[in-house]
C-alpha cells in the first residue's frame, strides 16, 4: 500500500485537493440590525490531496468537523478561505450556477438513507434525475437503460425501478443514493459516514461495494467515518480530525500500529479488544473532559486541554503537521511519540 | 383508504411518477367516483342551466309567491317558488353558475399565489421572506368587511349588464385580496421545513437549480398542508359572498348565487318555509363534501406510504 502510494504521488496530479480550507459560521445576533458575536470554527486549515482510485479516511469524534469537511468538499457550502481543487480546477470560490458542471466530478453520499432519498420519488426518478439536470450527458431515450444499469450496478434489481424508498431496507436504500451519486461517472465521491446508520451486517456489504465500485470505475473516495474499524478496511490513507484540525495523517498501517499523536492513541485505545481472553491486558487512555467548543477553541494545540503531555509551549505555538514528524509521518504534536495502544498482550 | 395492495401487477410497465401512481389510485376510490359525479352535476347546472330548468327566473308573479314545493320535482314549479313569487328551482340553477365560477376563481387564484408566495419566501428567506411575511401580516390584521368596503368605493356607480366578469369581478377580487394568506402561511411553514432536509441537500449537490427544488422537491410536501383547507374554504368563499352581497358588492341582480339565495333563505325558514333555507344549504354541502373527498383522496394519494 506504501508503495502505491508513493507512486501515484510522484507520477499523477491528485483529482481533488483541499489548501487551507477554513470554514467558520458566525453567530448572529439581533433581528434588524445582525451583529456578529463569535464564529464557530468547524473546519480550521485542512490540507489534503487525494488521487485516482484511492481512499482517504477521515475519522474524529462528533462535532470534529467531518461533515462540515464533506459539505465544503462537494461545493455546498463555500469556504471562509482557502481552496479546494477538482480535476485542478478551483471551485472554493466558484458561483452556484458556475459550480454546476463541476459537480459531475464530485459527488456525495449521505449518511442517513431514511433522509436522503426523496419520498415521493420512484427510485427511477430518483437516479434518474441527475441526467435530467445534467440533460447532455446521457441521451433522452438511453436515459431508461441507464438508470436500469446503475441499479444493477449497485446490486439492486432493476423491476424495482417504479418503487417507493420507503419500499426498501436501510441498506438498499443506502444502495440506491449510491447509484444516484454514481449517474453522472463522477472522479471523486465524498461519504460521508455511509454506513453508520445502518446495521453491522449491512455495513460490510455496503463497504464492499464501495471497494468493487472503486475497483470497477476507478473512484477516489474521502471517507468520513467515527468507526475507526471501518476506515481502516476500505481507507489508504487516514486523517485524524480533532476539532477542525488535522492532528495527524498517514497511511493505515502508520496510523494504526504506530500512532504518535496523543489523540490518536487516545482513539485507538478505546476500540474494544475483540478477543476476551486478552482484555484488560492492553493500555488504556481515559481522556478527561469535553471537547472544548469551537466557538472559542484552546490556544495552540486545541488537544492540550485534555492532553497529558501538555506544556506551556503547547498553549502558546500552534503546532503544525510537520513539527511532529521527525521522518515517519506528519503528526501536529510537539511530543509525537509512538505508543503501542493496539496490541494487547498477554 | 379502501385499497390498500401495491400495484405489483403493473411493474413491468413504463416507468411510472407520482402524479401517475396518484391518479390510478384515485380513480378506483369510490368516494372519489362519488365525489366526481356530484361534481359533474353541479357543473352541468352551470354550463348548461336550460337543461335543468325551463323557466325564467327572472320572470316572477307576486300572486304565486311562496308556494311550497309539495309536488316535488314535478309540476308547474318543481320547487316551489320564492318570496317574490319567482321559480325557486330556476333561480337556484341559473345561480349556479355565478356560484362555481366565482369560488372557482378565487379558489385557483389564491392556492397559486399563496403557494407561489409561500414557496418563494422560506425558500429564499431573507429579505424577500420579511417583505413576503410583512404584507401577510398586514392583510390579516384588515378585517375582510372593511377592506371590501374600501374596495365597494372603486366599483361604485357601475352597471351591471349581465356579463359573467362585471356580475362576479368584484366579489372574487375582493375575496382574492382577503384570502390568499392562508395557504401562503401554510406554503411557507412546509417549505422551511422541508428546505434543509438531505434529499433536498442532495438534489443541489447535483446541480439542481432552484426552481426544480421548489417544484420537484419541496412542492408536493407542501401542497399537503394546503389540501386540507381548500375544500372548506371553497364553503367560505360561496358563503362569505353573499355577505359582500348585502354591501353590493357581491354577484349583482338580477343574476343570483346560493350565497344570496342562503342569506335570503334564512329569513323566511323560521316562518315554515324551510326548504327557501334547506335547498342551498344541501346543494352547498354536497359540493364542499365533494372538493373535500378529493382533497382527502389527492392528499392520500400524494403519500406513497398510505397507498
Amino acid at each position: 500500500m506504501n508503495a502505491e502510494l508513493g507512486q501515484a504521488d510522484s507520477a499523477t496530479e491528485p483529482v481533488l485537493e483541499a489548501t487551507d480550507l477554513v470554514k467558520h459560521f458566525p453567530i448572529q445576533r439581533g433581528i434588524v440590525v445582525k451583529r456578529t458575536v463569535g464564529r464557530v470554527q468547524a473546519v480550521d486549515g485542512v490540507d489534503l490531496r487525494l488521487h485516482a482510485g484511492q481512499t482517504l479516511g477521515v475519522v474524529g469524534e462528533s462535532g470534529c468537523g467531518k461533515s462540515t469537511l464533506a459539505k465544503l468538499l462537494v461545493g455546498l457550502e463555500t469556504p471562509t478561505s482557502g481552496s479546494i481543487k477538482v480535476l485542478g480546477r478551483e471551485i472554493g470560490n466558484l458561483s452556484s450556477r458556475r459550480i454546476r458542471p463541476v459537480r459531475r466530478d464530485i459527488q456525495l453520499v449521505f449518511q442517513d438513507p431514511y433522509t436522503s432519498l426523496n419520498p415521493r420519488m420512484t427510485v427511477g426518478d430518483i437516479i434518474g434525475e441527475p441526467f435530467e439536470i445534467h440533460p447532455n450527458v446521457v441521451p433522452k431515450r438511453e436515459r431508461a437503460g441507464e438508470v436500469k444499469d446503475l441499479l444493477d450496478m449497485v446490486g439492486l434489481s432493476p423491476d424495482h425501478i417504479n418503487r417507493y424508498p420507503h419500499q426498501f431496507s436501510g441498506g438498499q436504500r443506502q444502495r440506491i443514493g449510491i447509484a444516484r451519486a454514481l449517474a453522472l461517472r463522477p472522479q471523486v465521491l465524498v461519504c460521508d459516514e455511509p454506513v453508520s446508520a445502518l446495521d453491522v451486517s449491512i455495513q460490510g456489504q455496503v463497504i464492499n461495494l464501495l471497494k468493487r465500485l472503486q475497483a470497477e470505475l476507478g473512484l477516489a473516495y474521502v471517507f468520513i467515518a467515527h468507526d475507526l474499524s471501518v476506515v481502516r478496511h476500505i481507507a489508504d490513507e487516514v486523517a485524524v480530525m480533532y476539532l477542525g484540525k488535522v492532528v495527524e495523517r498517514g497511511t493505515g498501517p502508520q496510523i494504526y500500529d504506530h500512532p504518535r499523536h496523543p489523540y490518536t492513541q487516545a482513539l485507538l485505545s478505546a476500540v474494544p479488544v475483540p478477543d476476551p481472553d486478552l482484555r484488560g491486558h492492553r493500555e488504556e487512555i481515559i481522556l478527561q473532559g469535553d471537547v472544548p467548543s469551537p466557538i472559542n477553541p484552546p490556544s495552540g494545540c486545541r488537544f492540550r486541554t485534555r492532553c497529558w503531555k501538555a506544556e506551556e509551549q503547547c498553549a502558546e505555538v500552534v503546532p503544525t503537521l510537520q513539527v511532529g514528524d521527525n521522518g515517519t509521518h506528519p503528526t501536529a504534536c510537539f511530543f509525537a511519540e509512538e505508543r503501542d495502544v493496539t496490541h494487547a498482550v498477554k | 383508504m379502501s385499497e390498500l395492495t401495491v400495484p405489483t401487477g403493473q411493474a413491468e410497465a413504463a416507468q411510472t411518477s407520482l402524479w401517475k401512481d396518484a391518479f390510478r389510485t384515485m380513480r378506483r376510490r369510490p368516494d372519489v367516483i362519488l365525489a366526481t359525479l356530484i361534481l359533474l352535476f353541479v357543473f352541468a347546472m352551470a354550463a348548461f342551466p336550460t337543461l335543468f330548468t325551463d323557466k325564467d327566473p327572472t320572470r316572477c308573479i307576486g300572486r304565486e309567491a311562496r308556494q311550497r314545493p309539495d309536488t316535488w320535482f314535478t309540476g308547474e314549479h318543481p320547487l316551489g317558488t320564492d318570496a317574490f313569487g319567482c321559480d325557486f328551482a330556476a333561480t337556484i340553477v341559473h345561480g349556479t353558475r355565478p356560484t362555481i365560477v366565482l369560488a372557482l376563481t378565487v379558489i385557483v387564484a389564491t392556492v397559486v399565489a399563496g403557494l407561489l408566495l409561500g414557496v418563494l419566501a422560506g425558500y429564499f428567506g431573507g429579505w424577500l421572506d420579511a417583505l413576503i411575511s410583512r404584507v401577510l401580516d398586514v392583510f390579516i390584521v384588515i378585517p375582510m368587511l372593511l377592506g371590501a368596503i374600501l374596495l365597494l368605493s372603486l366599483f361604485r356607480g357601475r352597471g351591471s349588464s349581465g356579463n359573467l366578469i362585471e356580475t362576479i369581478g368584484p366579489a372574487a377580487l375582493a375575496l382574492m385580496i382577503f384570502s390568499w394568506m392562508e395557504f401562503c402561511r401554510y406554503a411557507r411553514a412546509a417549505t422551511i421545513e422541508a428546505k434543509n432536509l438531505d434529499y433536498v441537500q442532495a438534489a443541489r449537490c447535483l446541480g439542481a437549480k432552484d426552481s426544480r427544488i421548489m417544484f420537484r422537491h419541496i412542492l408536493p410536501s407542501a401542497i399537503i398542508p394546503v389540501t386540507a383547507v381548500v375544500p372548506t374554504t371553497i364553503g367560505a368563499i360561496i358563503v362569505t359572498e353573499s355577505a359582500l352581497a348585502v354591501l353590493g358588492l357581491g354577484v349583482q341582480a338580477p343574476a343570483t348565487s346560493w350565497g344570496v339565495l342562503l342569506s335570503k333563505g334564512t329569513e323566511w325558514a323560521g316562518g315554515g318555509y324551510v326548504y327557501l333555507f334547506g335547498i342551498p344549504l344541501s346543494l352547498l354541502i354536497l359540493t364542499v363534501f365533494a372538493f373535500a373527498a378529493f382533497g382527502d383522496a389527492l392528499r392520500d394519494a400524494l403519500d406513497p406510504k398510505l397507498r
